[in-house]
């Protein structure tokens, strides 16, 4: 692993508290459950370059769940997209971070979505034109397990498959919650993997989405499908408002809830020392 | 010759010209005429499958990969089927997608009611900056094409399939934005979009014969109107009446007075009474839908009592 692959999904964290604190509500449950996912694919596996957002043959991250913006753009500025400071701005009139990503406002957005279900399309027909253009690029899309029950998805499942699009890495934020109750109550989409096999597609599940060596490795899997002839999806067993013990505590309702300043400028110094305490546990261990 | 014919060929150009046209389908190629253009264009033409809303987002994932995609189906299913579609993935996202809807109004006459678009102008009309075209016949159809596809936003292209009256010469010349004076005239305006344009000029005929000089106006772009023309005409006319196959609620109707508003100028519409439509052929639809030639002069009539 990159050495310091840990402390940017630190700083990722922090950064989306932070934005989100500074405003003072956001969807902070699906936000926190994928900045590992966020992490790795920005600082490892794909290949950009911050200083040429719309560089020809790059690879493409399409955030289909929308809501997680705040993340995405944590992730954007510590990549050196645009400056951190940018990220106070987030959802102020007038700003380039609205809360659902848009391709026209911020520099390394591939897609505008926020309606849910039609990002992964757009990732199907991205990895489609990436197949036409033969530039090697691989599209790495992430869908929310809610948005699961989108039949645009299924549509775009079936499509994806038949058409042989083995450039495209699908994600699925499986954290198990939805608006208004859990998933399983509200509209329940198990068998999650069994239904994706089904549709063509091959699957790697990490049991712990949010254990950064975890992700890495089913990154690296999944990368390592490109010739398969099958598109694939990564299933990742997350946990909505991941890092912040009352945050997650709050289930459902982290969605999108209130979160003050000082809420999060204590979340993030808990984040950092019990990241200090690792550390120093970990160099105790080597010594 | 049949719109679709003359839509496929010149998609065919399109895609020749090139290959960053692409065309996406929803099982619905050979009732637009251009699933023979498969086999000629393999890697430029994709069909989904009978997944509109789907086939509406893949095109703006290929649009934002440099790809200029037509879209096709029925007006009924490339408008309310796929409205946040084409609101979101294409329009708010600025995607540059031309969205064909085949059959539009009466034109679907055997599949009735639910293929039956009455609304699909009104549907899309109030989604910001998306064009609406709506050609007369396969002159002008063969003129908009190439200008449909330079124009780097996207478009809602209204497309009856089959034969239509031939109305333009050969030397027309399309102007995107710009409507067409068909027929000058100092008594009343007829503003009329599609197939029923002949209609409207067999009625000015007619109304000649009756010493009424009408004015008669194409609108081939419905959004945005031009304004300039529409109001020029209604002020110097005086009269105002509107003909489309398409509910009298949020089609050109609506888009006229919209452009009229404040001008206190008597009009009147012929077109879909806000109900939905049922099987039957033409003929047979314009008389239940009052869409006939004898509507137009009844109203026309009607608004010169006025």
């Amino acid at each position: 692993m990159e050495p310091n692959l840990k402390d940017r999904a630190l700083d990722v964290r922090c950064d989306t508290l932070r934005a989100i604190g500074h405003l003072g509500v956001g969807h902070v449950g699906g936000c926190l459950s994928v900045v590992e996912l966020l992490t790795v694919l920005y600082f490892e596996a794909m290949h950009i370059d911050p200083a040429q957002p719309k560089m020809p043959g790059r690879d493409r991250f399409i955030c289909s769940k929308g809501h997680a913006g705040p993340a995405v753009y944590a992730a954007l500025a510590n990549r050196g997209y645009f400056p951190k400071e940018m990220l106070l701005t987030l959802n102020q009139g007038g700003t380039d971070l609205p809360s659902h990503c848009d391709m026209n406002r911020t520099p390394g957005i591939d897609m505008t979505t926020g309606s849910l279900g039609q990002g992964f399309s757009c990732a199907v027909g991205a990895a489609l034109g990436s197949k036409l253009e033969a530039d090697g690029a691989a599209v790495y899309a992430l869908i929310g397990d809610g948005e699961s029950q989108e039949g645009q998805i299924w549509e775009a499942a079936m499509f994806a498959a038949a058409k042989k699009l083995d450039n495209l890495i699908a994600f699925t934020d499986y954290n198990k919650l939805q608006i208004d109750g859990s998933v399983a109550e509200v509209n329940d989409i198990a068998p999650l993997a069994a239904k994706w096999q089904a549709f063509g597609w091959n699957v790697i599940e990490a049991e712990d989405g949010n254990d950064l060596e975890q992700v890495r490795l089913a990154v690296q899997t999944a990368q390592k499908q490109r010739g398969s002839g099958r598109p694939t999806m990564v299933i990742l067993n997350t946990k909505k408002g991941c890092g912040v013990k009352w945050i997650e505590d709050m289930g459902t309702g982290n969605h999108n809830c209130p979160l003050s300043e000082a809420q999060a400028e204590e979340a993030i110094r808990a984040l950092r020392e019990a990241a200090a305490q690792d550390k120093a546990a970990a160099c105790g261990k080597e010594a | 010759m049949e719109m679709r014919a003359v839509y496929a060929e010149c998609l065919a150009g399109l895609m020749e010209a090139d290959r960053h046209v692409v065309v996406l389908d929803a099982d619905l190629a050979k009732a637009s005429g251009t699933l023979a253009l498969y086999k000629r264009f393999p890697k430029q033409m994709f069909d989904c499958g009978v997944a509109e809303q789907n086939m509406a987002s893949i095109a703006a994932g290929l649009a934002s990969y440099g790809f200029t995609p037509w879209i096709e189906s029925f007006t009924a299913f490339s408008s309310r089927r796929i409205c946040d579609q084409i609101a979101i993935s294409i329009a708010y996202a600025g995607m540059n997608v031309k969205i064909v809807g085949s059959d539009p109004g009466i034109a679907a006459e055997l599949n009735g009611g639910t293929h039956m678009s009455m609304e699909d102008i009104g549907v899309l009309r109030s989604i910001p900056g998306l064009v609406i075209v709506e050609p007369v016949d396969d002159v002008q159809l063969r003129a908009m094409m190439p200008v449909l596809q330079a124009y780097p936003h996207p478009v809602y292209l209204r497309l009856f399939r089959k034969e239509t009256p031939r109305v333009f010469g050969e030397d027309y010349r399309f102007e995107l934005f710009k409507a067409d004076l068909l027929r000058p005239g100092k008594d009343l305006t007829i503003f009329v979009s599609g197939f029923l344009t002949a209609d409207a000029l067999a009625a000015a005929d007619e109304l000649a014969r009756e010493g009424v000089e009408a004015e008669v106006i194409n609108i081939h772009t419905i959004k945005p109107i031009d304004r300039e023309t529409v109001i020029e005409s209604a002020r110097r006319t005086g009269r105002v009446l509107t003909v489309e196959n398409h509910n009298v609620i949020g089609g050109l109707h609506s888009a006229v007075l919209e452009a009229l508003a404040g001008e206190r100028i008597p009009a009147a519409a012929v077109g879909v009474q806000d109900r939905f439509g049922e099987v039957g052929k033409l003929p047979y639809l314009k008389e239940a839908l009052g869409l006939t030639q004898e509507n137009i002069l009844q109203k026309a009539r009607m608004l010169l009592e006025m």
